[in-house]
């Protein structure tokens, strides 16, 4: 008896042995690529179902919308070759690309970007993911291949909408879009598991350069075992990762460095007491150190801002403004006893606690006003709560997030500091401000609005609306055997650019 | 006489362990190496040396520091939990075990109501509702530790009800409230502190886990729980912060628990 179980382990001992050789891949595979994905792909595979950023990013791969950003942001002409719009801006003739095809290989119709359009502003019965979409008066397929579309008000920004991935095109055919997406993208979808992983493969009909690698898997991985993956060599490249993580990793990897393009910031209750009072808004700005807050909770990574847009807008970044409030101590004390607050004052800071920099950034924040006499106490929340609290509901006093930018608009970051903004939940109000954010709308001329926008970012920064730290950093890790991985200023995974290297 | 021996030297074990540590946590109050809260960014993550006897953590501030406040915040919370618990607790234990009838009924269901909750889903109730925060979850916790402890002193106050000396103390003329605060609470007192002693364990246990949640203290302020949870991060890159502050925490619940063990093999 006992010599057979000896016998049973040892061939399981040699078997695993064996077999362990044989869970890596094969050297020389090398047009494959595997890449962690910290979430699944739960909500939906139809693009214009898919609210999750995590899944967008993926989904970027797949799908193309009329117009698709690239790398800088700027927009590109994809699905159509070229656009017009009427002169009272409320017609948008675009003009399809010959020969485009979806990925089952028909060819892309006006009917079905009609139909395409029409899913995605919720003209069909589904939601819209896209608010500005309600805008959206009607579709015409004009031709067999131009379509037009007709607003109801004019709108500077529609053509950055529809380069979005919910702005998707895809083929009216496709009854099951949740499973069995089809689009125009560099990749084709192949399959997914729940939990486990998405596969894709090069499409060789792409209209554009054709993307490098033939197969990719997106891996799902959550938390630290993204760095075992790394580790291991069973994951090639992942994104987003944190300081702390990176430094974990060994030699066989490029860690690139790039930003999330949120601002991060103390944002104020600018109607409550005492953050009503400019001085002491001011004086709080005065009071922060942004590079030791750097130093302190990101090891020295993030960009300085100084007002609600991020470096990647390069058109409307304003550099100097990030020093326009160096940190003064005394400075900070004299606004506060100004505005008569002579011994400080108590403040919350309300913070989602499961976003850990926000957290840390808190808890620096805490240390440096104290010295100013500011005494603040760190209130952590749960998500939800932060969301409707805060968020929706503006009972707050302080509270410390990054604020992206949903499209490739400066309206998308300073609009919601307009005072009658749904979502100006820093409640901000400026008439000066307002006025010029009335202006912007109407106003199409690139150079001045360039310009409108620069002003309102001023004067943000004047009146120190809020306390803006930082762009936070963000990680990629690349295997070493691959390169190419280029940041956009959007929140995507840009596979098709990737190659193995010589 | 060797087994005597053995509880009394658990008894003995406990004793100095809880000792030493109510020392800290009271040390820390007055003196504390550095200041517990203060950043240094050249100090990030240094390791152990004799000016820093514990290392320091990612914003620089020294380990030792901390859990000598974050002892003090953790032994305040539990100590806090544990009274409310046992001064309500024996309130309504007292006069339900002592009338019995209807009230006794109702308030018996009741507890065993609450009692059947996952006490941490009800205290993470308490807070989304109060707020987080060092008092509120003292409190909630304290609610919490309620119905195990009416449940006890009830049983203690059934038994003792019908003894001879408090049906002497009843013929004398003495109150109710004379006869249980006077004359039966001081015959719980034995099992009283070993509840207490197992209670303080559990409440120990419950604010690190709630202050690992990052419901409980709020940061900056330490605690034994947020710091176990900030080390977690580091685990490779600075094992000694999880350990240090692992230790505390298993060092304290280990003295008390001997302590409760030795209390009640001495009875």
């Amino acid at each position: 008896m006992r010599k057979r179980i000896v016998f049973t382990l040892s061939v399981l001992l040699t078997l695993t042995i064996a077999l362990s050789g044989c869970s890596g891949r094969k050297a020389g595979d090398s047009s494959r690529i595997v890449v962690g994905i910290p979430q699944d792909l739960e909500d939906s595979l139809d693009p214009h179902k898919a609210a999750a950023a995590g899944t967008r990013e993926v989904l970027f791969n797949v799908f193309e919308g009329l117009l698709k950003p690239d790398v800088n942001g700027d927009l590109i002409p994809a699905v159509a070759k070229e656009y017009t719009v009427s002169d009272d801006g409320l017609t948008y003739s675009f003009i399809l690309r010959d020969g485009i095809k979806f990925h089952d290989g028909n060819p892309v119709t006006a009917q079905d970007v009609k139909y395409s359009i029409e899913k995605s502003a919720g003209m069909t019965g589904d939601a819209s993911l896209i608010a500005a979409f309600s805008n959206i008066d009607k579709v015409n397929a004009v031709s067999d291949s131009q379509v037009d579309i007709v607003l109801k008000e004019r709108d500077v920004d529609f053509p950055a909408y529809l380069a979005s991935v919910s702005a998707a095109i895809i083929p009216m055919a496709n009854a099951t879009p949740d499973t069995t997406p089809i689009g125009t993208g560099p990749y084709k979808y192949v399959s997914r598991s729940p939990q486990e992983n998405v596969i894709m493969e090069r499409f060789d009909d792409y209209w554009g350069e054709k993307a490098n690698i033939k197969d990719v898997e997106f891996k799902i991985e959550v938390g630290d075992a993204m760095i075992m993956d790394l580790k291991g060599g069973s994951v090639d490249m992942s994104a987003r990762l944190s300081v702390t993580q990176v430094k974990q990793l060994g030699d066989e990897f490029d860690i690139l460095e790039g930003s999330m393009n949120l601002v991060q910031a103390l944002y104020l209750n600018n109607k409550v007491k005492p953050f009503d009072d400019v001085r002491v808004r001011q004086a709080l700005c005065y009071a922060t150190d942004t590079q030791e807050i750097l130093d302190l909770a990101f090891d020295g990574h993030g960009a300085p801002i100084g007002s609600s847009v991020f470096p990647a807008f390069g058109k409307y970044f304003i550099p100097e403004l990030a020093d326009k409030y160096p940190r003064d101590v005394n400075k900070a004390k004299e606004l506060l006893k100004e505005a008569g607050y002579a011994d400080g004052f108590d403040m919350t800071i309300t913070v989602p606690s499961n976003y850990i920099p926000h957290v840390d950034t808190a808890q620096v924040l805490v240390e440096q006003l104290k010295e100013a006499g500011i005494r603040a106490t760190i209130n952590q929340v749960e998500w939800n709560t932060w969301l409707s609290d805060v968020y929706a509901g503006r009972s707050y006093e302080s509270t410390v997030i990054g604020v992206d930018a949903s499209s490739m608009t400066a309206e998308a970051l300073l609009g919601r500091f307009y005072s009658k903004a749904d979502n100006n939940f820093a409640n901000y109000s400026n008439a000066e401000y307002d006025r010029l954010y009335e202006e912007s709308r109407i106003t199409f001329d690139d150079a001045r609005r360039t310009e409108l926008y620069k002003d309102m970012e001023m004067i943000l920064a004047d009146d120190a609306a809020n306390v803006y730290i930082q762009d936070m950093a963000e990680f990629v890790a690349l295997n070493k055997k691959f390169e190419g991985y280029e940041f956009y200023p959007l929140y995507v995974l840009d596979i098709a650019k990737l190659k193995v290297k010589e | 006489m060797k087994k005597r021996f053995m509880k009394n030297r658990r008894l003995f074990i406990g004793a100095v362990i809880t000792g030493i540590m109510v020392l800290l946590a009271v040390a820390g109050v007055f003196f504390t190496p550095y200041d517990p809260n203060a950043m240094d960014t050249s100090a990030k993550l240094a390791g152990i040396s004799l000016k820093h006897l514990m290392g320091c953590d990612n914003f620089g501030r020294d380990i030792l520091s901390r859990i000598l406040s974050g002892l003090g915040t953790t032994m305040l919370v539990a100590l806090g939990t544990v009274f409310i618990g046992v001064f309500f607790g024996t309130i309504i234990g007292a006069f339900t075990g002592y009338y019995g009838g209807i009230p006794d009924e109702v308030l018996m269901r009741f507890n065993d109501a609450v009692l059947a909750f996952p006490s941490l889903l009800l205290a993470l109730v308490f807070i989304s509702v109060m707020g987080a925060g060092k008092l509120n979850v003292t409190i909630a916790l304290g609610i919490l530790f309620i119905p195990s402890y009416a449940r006890i002193m009830r049983g203690e106050f059934l038994r003792c009800k019908n003894l001879d000396y408090v049906r002497s103390a009843r013929l004398m003329g003495a109150s109710d409230i004379r006869i249980m605060f006077v004359h039966i609470l001081p015959n719980t007192v034995q099992v009283m502190l070993s509840t207490i002693a197992i209670g303080f364990n559990n409440a120990v246990l419950a604010e690190a886990g709630m202050s690992y949640l990052g419901i409980g203290v709020q940061p900056p302020d330490s605690s034994l729980g947020r710091m176990l949870s900030e080390a977690q991060s580091y685990l490779f890159i600075r094992p000694g912060y999880a350990v240090c502050t692992g230790t505390a925490i298993v060092l304290l619940i280990l003295g008390f628990a001997m302590l409760s063990e030795g209390l009640e093999k001495n009875a």
